[in-house]
Parts: structure tokens; C-alpha cells; sequence
């Protein structure tokens, strides 16, 4: 894929449940290498929003294409084509309890490549190094602070190289010091593999250190977007009031 | 008489809508188990998991189905024997056991008790990977979730449950023997003797005919409940709860269904 071609493509797309309306036409573009940041209120369709990219939901108009592929619509098998190029950071990690954090960090490998059982040994630890939990690596989700489970539930989501990583409040539920630590993890590890990503937040923080563009998402649309600095600045009634209880 | 004639129109349309959302609730249920059928002949076969699931399932469930056989076995012969007595029966007893238990008792008692220990749990655990999004990461992870967690548990459901029911089985007819020697010193040899010589395969095959079904109404019932679940941990209680409630439901209804088709195809065996 040429380097700043448009990977994720979002276009008019209409999302309700039952008679709500969540999202009224939201249309966005990510560049190839770029991490996009929503910025918005809890319970606006932040989520829905990137629910809806991966697949898990279905909006009801409109278009979007990622790697050039429409997902709205799109048989199940060539979406778990498409899924495989794809990383998603879930809010609370969504480790799978029944699994310790090895299992958890196997289990992408063990299903989608023909690794031998040292080339996964080495993928976990490499993953655990990453983020700074060889530690934990026999222990179960329950025993993970909330912390860990976010760095395990990110180790998780990279751990088969994918092009894109979607990330949902990726810091939210911590304390400000692991929050910045989270987000700082992220902006390393993007750097590093080249990750293009769209992040989920109303963690102005997180923003301002992992974001090259920023959407704010308001009654089902995106009201601005653009810089951290430029938005910062901005004269928008709710941009400054976002920024300003933010701060 | 308007105010008396109100609440009737909303009882009237209270009724109509419970019965319309429990045939939906049937109808959803229905195509969420037939799904069951396109997927398991299909791969990714995921043996692991059905060996992790079975021996879940099945291990675990064995003290208890233990206890039960035993006891059952016990009671049955002890209620029966004045009764039979009474007639000059007495002799029969132990063909009277062993049909009991083979064609009715064994199968559903086990099934009934597989339902709650495992349909719940079935229904609680898939719940909770739902409330905590886990379904969703194997769905994004490119995983079925369907085949990874439905198949699997509802394979081991079908697998499990005529080994349990045969044991169960065997415990209750061993039970039945243990109040006949505690009370009158009868022979092993006698009393097994007579429960084989009772027995036919139209007898033996309804019962594990039954098992299978029952094993497959346990495992769709429990991950349909799980499946839906929603409102959180609140949600994973009733999907628990309401998984039982259902497949005990079930189980009896089809329990007098195959009944009645048994006495139809093969007679009823007297």
C-alpha cells in the first residue's frame, strides 16, 4: 500500500438503535501511517463508530472501506480476511479469562499462522518484552491489575503485525500516571511497526501525545477536526469547552 | 363499565404480546440450534476445545450423577418391593428396575441434572464473554464465535451425555440390587440375570436416542441464553437461571414426544 493512500475510508454513515440515532453521517478518511483520534462525550457512538469499521456492527447507510474493501455488507469470510489486518484494543481489554496471558497472546498465532511452537514461544515474550510484562506471563487475567490488562490486551492486538489498530478508551478506568505511561506505549509501539490507528477517547491527554489528527464527535457527526493545537485554539463554543473542563 | 372494560383490553394485549415474544424467543432459539448442524461439519474443527468441554462437562459432573444414581436405584427398589409383594410380584423386581431405569428414569433424571449443573454454566460463562466483550475479540481476532463456542460445548453436550446416562444407569440398577441384598440377601448373579434377560434393544435404543437429544437441547439452550445476554452481570444471572428453567422445559417436553413416537414405532414394550 503507497504510503499516504487513504486506508480507512468512512462515508455518511447512519448507525441507530431502535429510534436512536447514534451516527448522522459521520465521513472521515485515515491516511496510511496516520493515528486519528476521536475525541467525544461518553455514550455519542464513539464506539459504534469503530465497531462499525471492524465489522461488529452494521450501519444502515452509507460506505466504508478499509484497504479499499467495502466492510459494510461484505461476507463474513472475506471480513475475517480483512479482520486479520486488523488489531482492535478493546476498553477493558476483553482478555479471554479462561486463558493465562500466554494463551491469550498464542491464541492469534495459533489460529492464523503455521508458526511452530517456538517461533509463538518467541512472539509472546518479544510481544511481553514490548510492554513490559514478562512477568506476568503465567498469570491469569483475574490477577492483572487494570493496567496490565491494557498493556496485555495491546500486546494482543499487535501481536500478528497488523496494518491498522483500533483502539477503544485505551486509557480509560486508570489513574493519570498509567494512563500516560499507556499512551506513551502506544505512540512507541505505532512508531516502531508503522501501525496506522484510529483511537477512542475523551482523554485529552492521550490526545495530545498519540494524535496527528483529532475529530470531535457531537450528536452524530464530526463537528471540527484538525491539529491537537489547532483545535486547541479554536473558537467553537463546545472544542473550547471540551478542552477547557478537559484541562 | 369503561373502567371495567379497560383492564380487560390490556390484559387481553399482555397476553397477546408475552405469547408473541415466546414465539419469537422459540423461532430465534430454533434457527440459533439449527445453525448448530451447518457448522459442525464444517472446519475449523476445534478439538481441543471439545476435549477441554467434555472433560468439564463430564468429569465434574460425575460426583454428583454418582450420588443420584445410587440413591435412586436405592429408593425405586425400596417403594416398589411392598407393592410388588402385595401382588406375588416380588420376583419381577429386578426387570421392574432395570426398564424403569433403561427406558425413563436414566435418561432424564441425568439429563435433568446435566441441565442445571451445566446448562447454567454454559449459559453464565458464554454470558459473561458476551457482557465483557470477548465474543466481540473473537470475532475481530477472526475467530467464529459460533463455532468456538457454541459447536464445541453443544458437541460435548451430545458426546457426554450417553456415557453419563449409562452410567447412571448402571449405578441405579446397581442401587436397586444393593436394597434387595441389604433387605433379603439376594444373589448378584440372580438379580443381574434377571435385569439382562429383561432387557431388549428396543428398549436400550430410545434411551440413548433420548440422550443425544437431550444433550443437544442442553448445549444450544445454555449458549443461546449466554449469546444474549445483556444489562451486565444482572444479565449473566438470569442467562444462567433461564437456561435451566429452559432446558429442564425442554427436556420433559421431548422426553413425552419420543415417548409417544417410541410406543408408536416399537410398541410399548409389554
Amino acid at each position: 500500500m503507497q504510503k499516504n493512500s487513504i486506508l480507512i475510508d468512512v462515508q455518511n454513515v447512519w448507525k441507530a438503535f431502535d429510534d436512536n440515532e447514534v451516527l448522522k453521517g459521520i465521513t472521515m478518511q485515515v491516511h496510511d501511517g496516520s493515528s486519528d483520534v476521536i475525541l467525544g462525550r461518553s455514550g455519542i457512538g464513539k464506539s459504534v463508530l469503530l465497531k462499525s469499521i471492524v465489522g461488529l456492527l452494521h450501519p444502515e447507510r452509507g460506505s466504508i472501506h478499509v484497504m479499499g474493501e467495502q466492510v459494510i455488507g461484505m461476507k463474513n469470510r472475506d471480513l475475517n480476511r480483512l479482520r486479520k489486518s486488523i488489531g482492535y484494543v478493546f476498553q477493558y481489554a476483553a482478555l479471554y479469562d479462561s486463558l493465562n496471558v500466554r494463551e491469550n497472546l498464542e491464541f492469534p498465532l495459533r489460529k492464523h499462522t503455521d508458526a511452530d511452537e517456538e517461533e509463538i514461544t518467541d512472539r509472546v515474550l518479544e510481544q511481553l518484552r514490548l510492554v513490559g510484562l514478562e512477568h506476568a506471563i503465567d498469570k491469569m487475567p483475574s490477577e492483572l491489575s487494570g493496567g496490565m490488562k491494557k498493556r496485555i490486551g495491546l500486546a494482543r492486538a499487535i501481536i500478528k503485525r497488523p496494518s491498522i489498530v483500533l483502539y477503544d478508551e485505551p486509557t480509560a478506568g486508570l489513574d493519570p500516571i498509567t494512563a500516560r505511561e499507556i499512551s506513551e506505549l502506544i505512540l512507541s509501539l505505532e512508531e516502531q511497526f508503522g501501525i496506522t490507528s484510529i483511537t477512542v477517547t475523551h482523554d485529552l491527554e492521550c490526545a495530545r501525545i498519540i494524535a496527528n489528527h483529532i475529530y470531535i464527535l457531537d450528536d452524530g457527526v464530526f463537528q471540527h477536526h484538525g491539529g491537537y493545537e489547532e483545535l486547541k485554539a479554536s473558537d467553537d463554543p463546545y472544542t473550547r469547552a471540551f478542552f477547557q473542563v478537559a484541562v | 363499565m369503561s373502567t371495567r372494560e379497560k383492564p380487560q383490553i390490556s390484559y387481553f394485549h399482555y397476553t397477546r404480546q408475552r405469547l408473541r415474544s415466546s414465539m419469537e424467543e422459540v423461532y430465534k432459539i430454533t434457527v440459533f440450534g439449527l445453525r448448530f448442524f451447518r457448522y459442525v461439519f464444517v472446519p475449523p474443527y476445534e478439538m481441543g476445545q471439545v476435549r477441554k468441554h467434555l472433560d468439564d462437562l463430564g468429569s465434574k459432573s460425575l460426583p454428583l450423577l454418582t450420588v443420584v444414581g445410587v440413591i435412586m436405584g436405592l429408593i425405586l427398589a425400596l417403594q416398589s418391593r411392598p407393592t410388588l409383594d402385595r401382588f406375588g410380584a416380588g420376583a419381577f423386581l429386578p426387570a421392574m428396575i432395570a426398564l424403569t431405569i433403561v427406558r425413563e428414569l436414566g435418561p432424564v433424571i441425568t439429563a435433568l441434572i446435566v441441565a442445571g449443573r451445566v446448562s447454567s454454566g454454559i449459559g453464565a460463562e458464554v454470558g459473561s464473554m458476551k457482557v465483557t466483550e470477548q465474543i466481540d475479540a473473537l470475532e475481530v481476532s477472526a475467530v467464529d464465535p459460533y463455532n468456538y463456542l457454541v459447536v464445541t460445548r453443544v458437541l460435548a453436550c451430545i458426546i457426554i451425555l450417553p456415557l453419563l446416562t449409562a452410567y447412571v444407569d448402571f449405578l441405579a440398577i446397581f442401587g436397586g440390587f444393593l436394597a434387595e441384598w441389604l433387605s433379603f440377601n439376594s444373589s448378584f448373579q440372580l438379580y443381574f440375570t434377571e435385569v439382562i434377560q429383561s432387557l431388549t434393544f428396543y428398549d436400550v435404543l430410545p434411551g440413548v436416542g433420548k440422550t443425544l437429544a437431550f444433550g443437544y437441547i442442553i448445549g444450544v439452550i445454555g449458549a443461546y441464553q449466554g449469546f444474549n445476554t445483556s444489562r451486565g452481570t444482572e444479565g449473566v444471572g438470569r442467562a444462567a437461571t433461564s437456561a435451566v428453567v429452559l432446558a429442564s422445559l425442554n427436556i420433559i417436553f421431548l422426553d413425552m414426544v419420543i415417548i409417544q413416537l417410541t410406543f408408536l414405532f416399537f410398541g410399548s414394550g409389554t
